[in-house]
C-alpha cells in the first residue's frame, strides 16, 4: 500500500481564545479529489493556511507523501508539492498570462528564456488538462473563470503535486464550473492529488472520491463521497437536522410597489454598469436576480438604495417617483429597506458595539431618542429585542459588531431593516457567508416578509437560494437583464445559459 | 487569509497598553538622560518637585494643561471622523486673530458681555480656518494632511501681516496688539482665589482651564452621546455605511473639521485672554502639534485626553524648572520625550500587543 499524498495527525491551532482547529487528522489519498465541507468558521481555512504555510500549527505533523514536514512559510509548501488557487487571485492585471505564471521565478536577470519556457509550459498545460489560455493575453482582460484557469496552471508549473482549491466556483457561472470540473477529474486521471474547500454540498456530491467535514474546528466525520448524501452532510456541517422553509407560490398582493424604468447607472470611473433595466415587483412577490457577481447587480440595488446615483430612468417606490438626487435616508423615509451584499463594508460598523449598528440608517428615528442626542437605552433595549426575536447569540447588545460570526451579524442587519416595516425590500447576497442553520432562518423570514405582503427584490450569486425564493426569476448579465422567467417556468440549466450571456428568446418574456 | 487582529479586554485596551507605552517611553528618555551623563531618577525627582512640589508649580503645570486640553480635544474630534487635522497651530493663531478683535472692539465693555463674545470670536474663527480644508478634502479630494500643513504657513503670514500693519500701535517696536480693555481680560484663578479670601501664589493659571474641562465634558456628550457625534464616528469607522445609512460624509468632514478648528481656537483663550491680554507673535509655541501626541495617548477619548494633557503640562513644567537645575539637560528633552510618546503610543502601538495578548492567555489558562 502506497503512502497518503497528504496525512495531518493532530494539528492543533489557537488564535487566542478562538480554538480554529482542534486536534484535526486528514488523510488524502494520491490520485483523488478530497473535499473539505464546512461552516463559515469551522477551521477549514486555518487547516489549509497551516497546509499552505501562512500560519504554522501550535503542534500536530504533517506527513507529505509518507515525509513528515515543517511547513512554514508557502515556499516550503511549494517545495513539497503542495500548490494553492486561493478565493480571491493573487494576479497582476497589467501583465500577460506568461508573465503571471513565470513571477517569482524569471530564472536569471533577462525574462526572455523564462518567458519562452512559461509558454511552452502553459501551452502543454492547456492541451493536457483542457485548460487552455492565451500566453499573451493580458490577465486583466481575462473572463474569472480563465484567470482561476491561470491561478491553477501557476500552481501547476511550479511543481505542484497535490493542488488546494479554495471556495473555486463562488465566482463561476454554472458552465464555467462545470469546465473547472472536467478540468480537475483530468488532473486527477493523471495521478494529481485535489483538495477542494467548499460550502456546496452539491459540488461535493458531483465530482470529489472523499469528503471531511469540519465543525467548529473540529473534523466530525470521513465519508466515501458514494456511500453518503447531502441530507447527512448537511447535518454533519451543522450538528442538528437541518429543515429549508418551503415557498407558498403565487402572490399575494396587486400593487406595484417598486417600478423600475430604462435605469441606468454608471460608476465612479463613468463606465456603464446597468444598462436600461426595467422591471416592477408587487405587493406579496419575491423578484430574484440571478447572475455572476460583477455583472452589475451591486450597482442596481446601490442605486435603487440611494447609494449611487442614476443616470437615467425613473424609479417609484410605492407608486411615488424617486427623485434622482435621493440619498438613502430619503429612500427610507419613502419605505424602503435595504439588507446590503456585504454587511461588513456598509451593512454595519464593525467596531461599533451592537445597539449602535442596530440603529444604522435609523439614527435619527425619535424611537432613539428627539432631539441632538441619540437615547442610548432606548437603543440598547430595541437591540435586546430584536436579538431575542432573531434569535442573535449572543444576546449582548454592547458586545463590539466585530465578535459576532457571519450569521449573526446578518441576522442584526435584517432585523434592523425588516422590523421598520418597510413596503419594498431590496435584499442582497443574504446567505453570503452565513452558516447553514441561519440560512434556513434567514430564508424564512423572507418569506414571512412576502407573506406579509412586501415587495422584495432579491439578488443573489447563489442559483439554489434564486430557486428556492423567487416567484419570478430575472438574469443579469454585462449590465442587462437577460429575460424574466416564472420560477415554475424554468431550470437551473436555463438560467445558468442566460448568466453566461445567451439572450432570451424574443417573445418568452413573463410579464 | 490575512493574519487574524489581536483583540484584548477593554480593560487592557484602555489602561494598561496606554500606560506601558508611556512607561517604555520613559525608559527611552531615561537611557537618553543616562547618555548625557545625570541621574535619570534624581532628573525624575527634580521634574516632578518642579510641576508639583509647591502651589506656583502646579498652577504652572494646569496652565499648560489648558492648552493641551485644547489641542488634543482638537485632534481626537477630527480624528473621530477619519480626518488627521495636523492645522492646530494655524487654527489656533486664527483664534488668537478672532478672539484680540473682539476683545479690542469690546474691551471697554463689562467682562460678562466681553469675554463670550471673544471666546466665541475664537472658536469661529478656528472653525472657519479648519473647515477650509475641510471643504477641500470634502469637495475636491484635497487631502487634509497637506492642506492643514499649508494653512498653519498660511495663518502665520496672515498673523505677521496684521501685527505689523494692522495692529501693532504707532510707534511700538514689538510687532503685537496694545492690550486689552479690562472686560477682554479673563480673570486668574489667584484673582479669583484672592476675591474669595483665599491665598494662593500667582502662576497664568486663569478662567480657561474650567473652560477646557467644560470643553472636554461636551466632547464626550457629542461624540459619544449626540447624533451628530454617532454620524461622525461612523464616517470615521466606514464611509460606505455612512452613506448606506443615508449621512453625508462630504457633510460631515467639513463639520467635523469645524468643530475641531473651533477646539483648536480656544486654546487663544487661555493664551491670548487669558494670559498675554494682547495679541502677539508665536503665542502657539507648537501647542497646536503637541495636542497629536496628546490624542493619540488618550486614545480619542476626552477623559484620556485630560488625563494626556496633564502629563505633558507635567512635562513642560518640570522640564522647564530641570533645565534650570540642570543646565546638562535642556528644555529639547522634553522634546525627546514627546517625540518618544509619540513614537510608542502611537507608531508603535501594536508593538507590545501580541506579547500582551499572549500574557493575558497564558494567566487565563493558567
Amino acid at each position: 500500500m502506497s503512502n497518503p499524498a497528504i496525512r495531518l495527525v493532530g494539528i492543533e491551532k489557537r488564535f487566542g481564545a478562538v480554538h480554529a482547529n482542534r486536534s484535526v487528522d486528514l488523510v488524502v489519498e494520491n490520485g483523488s479529489i478530497h473535499g473539505i465541507i464546512g461552516e463559515n468558521g469551522a477551521g477549514k481555512s486555518t487547516l489549509m493556511s497551516i497546509l499552505f504555510g501562512f500560519y504554522e500549527a501550535d503542534s500536530g505533523e504533517i506527513i507529505v507523501q509518507g515525509k513528515p514536514i515543517r511547513i512554514r512559510s508557502p515556499a516550503d509548501a511549494i517545495a513539497a508539492g503542495i500548490g494553492m488557487v486561493h478565493q480571491h487571485f493573487m494576479l497582476v492585471d497589467t501583465m500577460s498570462v506568461a508573465e503571471n505564471v513565470m513571477l517569482g521565478m524569471e530564472g536569471g536577470a533577462f525574462t526572455e528564456s523564462g518567458l519562452s519556457k512559461a509558454r511552452a509550459e502553459i501551452i502543454r498545460f492547456g492541451a493536457e488538462y483542457g485548460i487552455q489560455v492565451e500566453p499573451d493575453a493580458m490577465v486583466g482582460e481575462l473572463s474569472v473563470g480563465l484567470q482561476q484557469r491561470v491561478e491553477i496552471i501557476k500552481a501547476l508549473y511550479r511543481g505542484a503535486r497535490i493542488l488546494i482549491l479554495d471556495e473555486p466556483t463562488g465566482v463561476l457561472t454554472p458552465a464555467e464550473a462545470e469546465q473547472l470540473f472536467r478540468a480537475l477529474a483530468e488532473l486527477r486521471r493523471q495521478g494529481r492529488t485535489i483538495l477542494l474547500i467548499t460550502h456546496k454540498l452539491k459540488e461535493i456530491m458531483a465530482i470529489t472520491d472523499h469528503v471531511s467535514v469540519m465543525r467548529r474546528g473540529a473534523m466530525v466525520a470521513h465519508r466515501k463521497t458514494g456511500e453518503t448524501n447531502p441530507q447527512e452532510l448537511a447535518e454533519l456541517m451543522v450538528g442538528r437536522p437541518v429543515g429549508q422553509p418551503v415557498r407558498a407560490p403565487g402572490i399575494t398582493g396587486q400593487d406595484v410597489l417598486l417600478d423600475v424604468r430604462n435605469l441606468k447607472v454608471t460608476d465612479a470611473r463613468g463606465v456603464l454598469r446597468v444598462d436600461d433595466v426595467t422591471f416592477a415587483v408587487r405587493a406579496g412577490e419575491i423578484l430574484g436576480i440571478a447572475g455572476v457577481s460583477g455583472n452589475g447587480q451591486s450597482e442596481l440595488v446601490e442605486s435603487l438604495a440611494g447609494m449611487m446615483p442614476r443616470r437615467a430612468g425613473e424609479v417609484f417606490v410605492c407608486g411615488k417617483p424617486v427623485p434622482p438626487e435621493a440619498d438613502a435616508g430619503t429612500l427610507r423615509a419613502m419605505g424602503l429597506a435595504h439588507v446590503p451584499e456585504d454587511r461588513q463594508r456598509m451593512g454595519l460598523v464593525t467596531i461599533f458595539p451592537a445597539h449602535e449598528s442596530a440603529i444604522l440608517g435609523r439614527q435619527d428615528n425619535p424611537d432613539y431618542g428627539t432631539g441632538l442626542f441619540i437615547d442610548q437605552k432606548a437603543a440598547i433595549a430595541d437591540t435586546a429585542g430584536k436579538m431575542s426575536r432573531f434569535d442573535v447569540r449572543p444576546p449582548d447588545p454592547l458586545l463590539k459588531t466585530a465578535n459576532f460570526s457571519g450569521g449573526n451579524q446578518q441576522k442584526i442587519v435584517i432585523a434592523r431593516e425588516v422590523e421598520t416595516e418597510p413596503d419594498v425590500l431590496l435584499i442582497a447576497q443574504p446567505t453570503r457567508g452565513v452558516d447553514i442553520g441561519a440560512i434556513a432562518f434567514i430564508h424564512r423570514k423572507i418569506l414571512d416578509l412576502k407573506a406579509a405582503g412586501k415587495a422584495i427584490l432579491l439578488v443573489s450569486v447563489e442559483l439554489d437560494e434564486i430557486f428556492a425564493l423567487s416567484d419570478r426569476i430575472c438574469v443579469m448579465c454585462g449590465g442587462r437583464l437577460m429575460g424574466m422567467r416564472h420560477t415554475e417556468e424554468t431550470d437551473q440549466n436555463e438560467i445558468g445559459l442566460m448568466m453566461a450571456g445567451l439572450e432570451a428568446k424574443p417573445g418568452e418574456n413573463a410579464a | 487569509m490575512s493574519a487574524r487582529p489581536v483583540t484584548l479586554p477593554r480593560w487592557a485596551d484602555v489602561y494598561l497598553m496606554p500606560a506601558l507605552n508611556v512607561g517604555l517611553a520613559f525608559l527611552a528618555s531615561g537611557l537618553v538622560v543616562l547618555a548625557i551623563g545625570e541621574s535619570p531618577l534624581e532628573a525624575t525627582t527634580l521634574l516632578l518637585r518642579g510641576a508639583l512640589g509647591h502651589a506656583e508649580g502646579i498652577g504652572f503645570t494646569l496652565y499648560y494643561t489648558t492648552n493641551f486640553i485644547f489641542t488634543g480635544l482638537a485632534v481626537a474630534v477630527a480624528f473621530h471622523a477619519g480626518l488627521f487635522n495636523i492645522g492646530g497651530e494655524g487654527q489656533a493663531m486664527l483664534g488668537g486673530i478672532g478672539a484680540a478683535i473682539a476683545a479690542l472692539m469690546l474691551g471697554s465693555l463689562p467682562g460678562i458681555l466681553a469675554l463670550p463674545a471673544a471666546i466665541l470670536a475664537a472658536a469661529l474663527f478656528g472653525a472657519g480656518w479648519a473647515a477650509i480644508p475641510g471643504w477641500l478634502q470634502a469637495k475636491r479630494g484635497s487631502h487634509v494632511v497637506i492642506t492643514t500643513i499649508m494653512f498653519n504657513f498660511i495663518a502665520s503670514a496672515l498673523l505677521v501681516y496684521l501685527l505689523v500693519d494692522v495692529f501693532r500701535p504707532a510707534g511700538m517696536m514689538e510687532p503685537s496688539s496694545r492690550v486689552f480693555g479690562e472686560g477682554g481680560k479673563l480673570p486668574f484663578l489667584h484673582e479669583i482665589a484672592a476675591k474669595l479670601g483665599m491665598k494662593l501664589p500667582k502662576s497664568p493659571l486663569n478662567l480657561s482651564f474650567v473652560l477646557a474641562l467644560a470643553s472636554a465634558v461636551a466632547v464626550w456628550l457629542l461624540i459619544y452621546r449626540s447624533r451628530l457625534g454617532y454620524a461622525i464616528r461612523t464616517v470615521g469607522a466606514n464611509p460606505t455605511a455612512a452613506r448606506y445609512a443615508g449621512i453625508s460624509p462630504e457633510r460631515i468632514t467639513i463639520l467635523a473639521m469645524a468643530i475641531s478648528g473651533a477646539l483648536a481656537g480656544m486654546m487663544a483663550v487661555n493664551e491670548i485672554l487669558g494670559v498675554q491680554h494682547r495679541l502677539l507673535l508665536a503665542f502657539t509655541a507648537g501647542y497646536g502639534f503637541v495636542g497629536i501626541a496628546v490624542a493619540l495617548m488618550g486614545r480619542g477619548h476626552p477623559a484620556g485626553i485630560v488625563f494626556a494633557a496633564l502629563l505633558f503640562g507635567v512635562l513642560y513644567q518640570g522640564g522647564t524648572e530641570l533645565a534650570f537645575d540642570k543646565p546638562n539637560i535642556s528644555r529639547d528633552m522634553i522634546v525627546v520625550i514627546q517625540g518618544l510618546v509619540i513614537l510608542f503610543a502611537g507608531a508603535l502601538e501594536f508593538m507590545l500587543k501580541p506579547w500582551v495578548a499572549k500574557l493575558l492567555a497564558g494567566g487565563e489558562q493558567a
